[in-house]
């Protein structure tokens, strides 16, 4: 069940550009912090990979990058993360116009109750994408590989499909609006393995596209799919309290062959977590 | 194993045969009595109701639907009048009432902070525990000479050209029941609105706002699509609440009996606030048998509406059903 | 992207900002919906603390009221806070039992098709018209018999039988099944676990469950204007009479046309609503504690 795919080599740093560029970010809920001091950057046209245990803040902080935990009551983060190099955080940002511009796709498959198509074509007519609808839609759907199997029940509820066919409904839907990065919040782990295969594939045709960020628990997964991988942590506190936190940010080859923290080879060999 | 006491008959064979235990048999006997008794109570109403009006049903027959006019002198009764009026009071009610309720139940679902949100739930059903006599008092005491003195002339004044705002008369018209039932079914509309906006599931919301759209584009592409069907069921119950209501609009309608205008600032009557109203003064047979006529009218509704609201529900659970596949 | 996409995020196009004025007047209009419901209430309850509070002395709970007063008579209404009282606690007395029997058949012994029909039944009872029970008990009752406190009761148990026995079912439910399958285990019989373990877990669910239908029956006038209304001016606790009720009692007075009646009305109106919004708050209250409880137990 290996998806064998050619791993290109990484252009050099300098070829690179910059999509996100986050400096200390911390985030907390309530008063317990979830994530400390992360600084990292996260590269144009490739899938970045965020891993590590879970409780480590993985989800939180792909969260903070379209500002999804403004959403969650309490929750408050400072640092700065920047995109194109503009602060989103910035309280002069419309948090609506971040999320319209980096995508997200969530952990459960969440389609909305209606037909498959509507699903595709709801953000599309909202956001006043309304040209070329059907074809639009088939677009997404093609790209999210799922169009030959809806293209003849496009008027079907989307709750008939199965829930990997669900997911990359959900992925044709946020590529439909053609945002500029995809986040995808561990997207397989409720999915069974060709479905996963699926998306995993669907990840190298679109990055050219596209850039993702990818939080999974599934080291494999990282290694298959990312360019560049980021290994969180839990720390922990003097009394007790414990938090995330980045330990080591490379291209996923140096994570998994020669990382350069102990905690990080501990993980990706197994010993621990 | 209770039974593996100290007879001999226990200690050769541990387990005895099936015993049939009294106390379970009273208990069940008895429990079973009672929901039966709550059945036959059901029967009993709609028998008594049918009973009462056999004679006004012999008497007019469907006719007494249609016709306008209550008339003890020479014994002419009908429900078309109280029909319209009950029509016209709540179906307003309702209109007035369902956006206000849908506007409640999205700020304490949407937009109020954590904190407002229960006492302000609580504030809002506490509505509904008051009762129609002491909101009748108010509608006809506070309520109707402000209408009477400011709002209705105004209206008048401002959209007199169409025949609903005529000139007023008096404090208590079909405008005053309206308003006053709209205060009744709020907190039935809002409360059952609240709980199934709750019930939206959290992913479909940020699916949507992780799209990039507005709060109000995702309440309308989200949750008000996934709750339909339990808001038309909310709003049966609320027009099933307003047609009931008798005590409140006895009060505040002005308790006109003989015709029908479309003048919402004059007085106008309904069918449950008709027989309320008759309670000293209903003197033959035929005047009480009419007032019976009317609650059958109410019953047959009521019966409707409860039914109704069910199927509404049922059907949207059905279509939520498949969804959670 | 390029440059221009990030310079969207501060400088929206038209179309975001049209989209952003129209969120915004939507929230502002769900605001203002959740503001006036509360004002709504506030008017009331203020309306009606005004004016009764001025009337409101010990005379207006103990002294009766005096037909064809001249001048200034020291009157009240005790008459019908006894009435009240008296026919609260005989509905009480009747649809409580009724209706947690009614429960237990439903939760403990009914097969599902039978629960689900009484369940039908209950709800139908729920909204059967206060008036129409009214009508009912006349032609059940009060033909034959005459009105009486009795007869007025009964509309009133009529009403409250749904509340209460919905009210039993819901805490019923809730009662886990380890609990019953435990006390089955030692070889109890089925109904010494559900009176003995069972019903005795649900006492505070009932308890707020009946607050809150005494609550709501104590303010009810419609079931009584045909069954309990054509009562004397003295104070009286027969239930074999007809006795003035509260709410009747304002109802009534708010028709009349002299404004000694109308004060009297609004302090009526005042005690019964501070007794039904104290009853109905603490069963709420009750009710949030005891979940709250349940709750830390699982």
């Amino acid at each position: 069940m290996r998806v064998e795919t050619k791993r290109q080599p990484l252009p050099p740093r300098e070829r690179l550009q910059q999509v996100f560029d986050i400096q200390d970010l911390t985030a907390i809920y309530g008063s317990k912090p979830a994530l400390k001091d992360v600084s990292m950057g996260v590269y144009r046209n490739l899938v970045t990979a965020v891993i590590g245990p879970s409780g480590c803040g993985k989800s939180t902080f792909i969260r903070c990058l379209n500002r999804m935990n403004d959403l969650v009551p309490g929750f408050r983060q400072t640092g700065t993360i920047r995109y194109h190099g503009q602060d989103i955080a910035a309280k002069d940002v419309d948090p609506v116009a971040v999320r319209r511009t980096i995508g997200m796709v969530f952990q459960r498959p969440n389609p909305f109750p209606k037909s498959i198509f509507d699903n595709v074509a709801w953000g599309l007519r909202v956001l006043g994408m309304k040209d070329n609808l059907p074809e639009r839609v088939e677009r997404a759907l093609t790209q999210a590989a799922l169009w030959d199997e809806v293209k003849d029940r496009l008027k079907a509820s989307a709750l008939s499909l199965s829930g990997g066919q669900q997911q990359r409904l959900c992925i044709a839907r946020a590529i439909a609006v053609e945002p500029d990065v995809v986040l995808m919040d561990e997207p397989a782990s409720a999915l069974d393995p060709i479905a996963t295969q699926a998306i995993e594939l669907l990840l190298h045709e679109l990055k050219s596209e596209y850039s993702f960020v990818i939080v999974t628990h599934n080291m494999q997964q990282a290694a298959r799919v990312a360019d560049m991988t980021a290994f969180f942590s839990i720390s922990r506190g003097e009394e007790g309290d414990r938090w995330g936190e980045l330990i080591e940010y490379d291209s996923t080859e140096k994570i998994f062959t020669a990382p350069s923290d102990k905690r990080t080879e501990d993980y990706v060999t197994g010993r621990f977590g | 194993m209770s039974t593996l006491d100290a007879t001999g008959e226990a200690a050769r064979r541990p387990f005895p045969g099936r015993r049939v235990r009294t106390g379970d048999v009273l208990l069940q006997g008895v429990a079973g009595l009672a929901a039966l008794g709550a059945v036959v109570l059901l029967g009993l109403i709609a028998y008594k109701i049918v009973d009462g009006a056999r004679l006004s049903l012999s008497t007019f027959g469907l006719g007494f639907l249609t016709h306008v006019g209550w008339d003890p002198v020479h014994s002419r009764f009908g429900a078309g009048g109280f029909l319209f009026g009950t029509a016209v009071t709540s179906i307003g009610a309702l209109l007035l009432a369902t956006p206000l309720a849908l506007g409640i139940a999205l700020f304490l679902t949407e937009l109020a902070p954590r904190w407002i949100r229960g006492p302000v739930t609580a504030l809002v059903e506490t509505l509904a525990a008051i009762p129609s006599v002491v909101i009748g008092l108010w509608g006809i005491l506070v309520l109707g000479p402000v209408l009477h003195d400011h709002v209705m002339p105004a209206l008048h004044s401002t959209l007199g050209f169409i025949p609903l705002f005529g000139p007023s008369t008096t404090g208590s018209t079909i405008f005053t029941a309206i308003l006053v039932l709209t205060i009744m079914i709020l907190p039935i509309v809002s409360s059952i609105s609240r709980e199934l906006f709750v019930g939206v599931p959290p992913e479909l919301k940020e699916a949507a706002l992780g799209l990039g759209t507005t709060r109000w584009e995702m309440v309308r592409g989200v949750v008000l699509p996934y709750t339909r069907g339990g808001v038309a069921a909310a709003m049966i119950l609320g027009l099933g609440r307003a047609v009931g209501e008798a005590i409140a609009v006895a009060q505040v309608s002005g308790a006109f009996n003989n015709g029908i205008s479309w003048n919402l600032f004059s007085s106008g009557n309904t069918l449950a606030a008709q027989i309320a109203l008759e309670y000293q003064s209903a003197e033959t047979n035929l005047d009480v048998s009419s007032l019976f006529y009317l609650g059958l009218i109410l019953l047959v509704f009521s019966l409707v509406v409860n039914l109704l609201a069910r199927v509404v529900v049922r059907r949207g659970a059905r279509r939520q059903g498949v969804l959670a596949r | 992207m390029s440059a221009a996409d990030v310079s969207a995020l501060q400088r929206p196009n038209d179309r975001l900002r049209r989209r952003r004025v129209v969120n915004r007047g939507m929230e502002l209009l769900a605001w203002l919906a959740g503001a006036l419901g509360v004002a709504i209430l506030g008017v009331v309850v203020w309306s009606v603390a005004k004016r009764g509070a001025s009337e409101l002395n010990l005379d207006l709970l103990t002294k009766a009221p005096v037909p064809f007063a001249i001048g200034n008579v020291k009157q009240g209404l005790a008459n019908a806070f006894v009435g009240s009282l008296v026919l609260v606690g005989l509905a009480t007395a009747m649809a409580l039992p009724f209706g947690i029997l009614v429960a237990i058949y439903v939760n403990e012994f009914a097969p599902r098709a039978v629960r689900n029909g009484v369940g039908l039944v209950l709800d139908v009872l729920n909204g059967v018209p206060g008036i129409v029970v009214g009508i009912f008990v006349f032609g059940l009752v009060v033909v034959s018999h005459g009105q009486s406190a009795y007869a007025g009761a009964i509309a009133l148990a009529v009403l409250m039988l749904p509340l209460v026995a919905r009210a039993t079912i819901e805490v019923l439910a809730l009662v886990p099944n380890t609990l019953r399958e435990a006390s089955l285990a030692l070889g109890v019989p089925r109904w010494r676990t559900t009176l003995g373990i069972v019903l005795p877990q649900t006492v505070g669910g009932i308890v707020t469950g009946t607050m809150l239908a005494v609550a709501r029956v104590a303010g009810e006038t419609a079931p009584l204007l045909f069954t309990c209304s054509l009562a004397g001016t003295s104070i009286d606790s027969n239930p074999g009479h007809a006795l003035q009720t509260i709410p009747v009692a304002i109802f009534e007075l708010s028709e009349s046309a002299d404004p000694a009646d109308h004060a009297r009305a609004w302090a009526a109106a005042l005690v019964l609503l501070l007794f039904i919004l104290f009853s109905s708050l603490t069963a709420r209250w009750l009710a949030a504690r005891s979940r709250r409880k349940l709750g830390r137990a699982t």
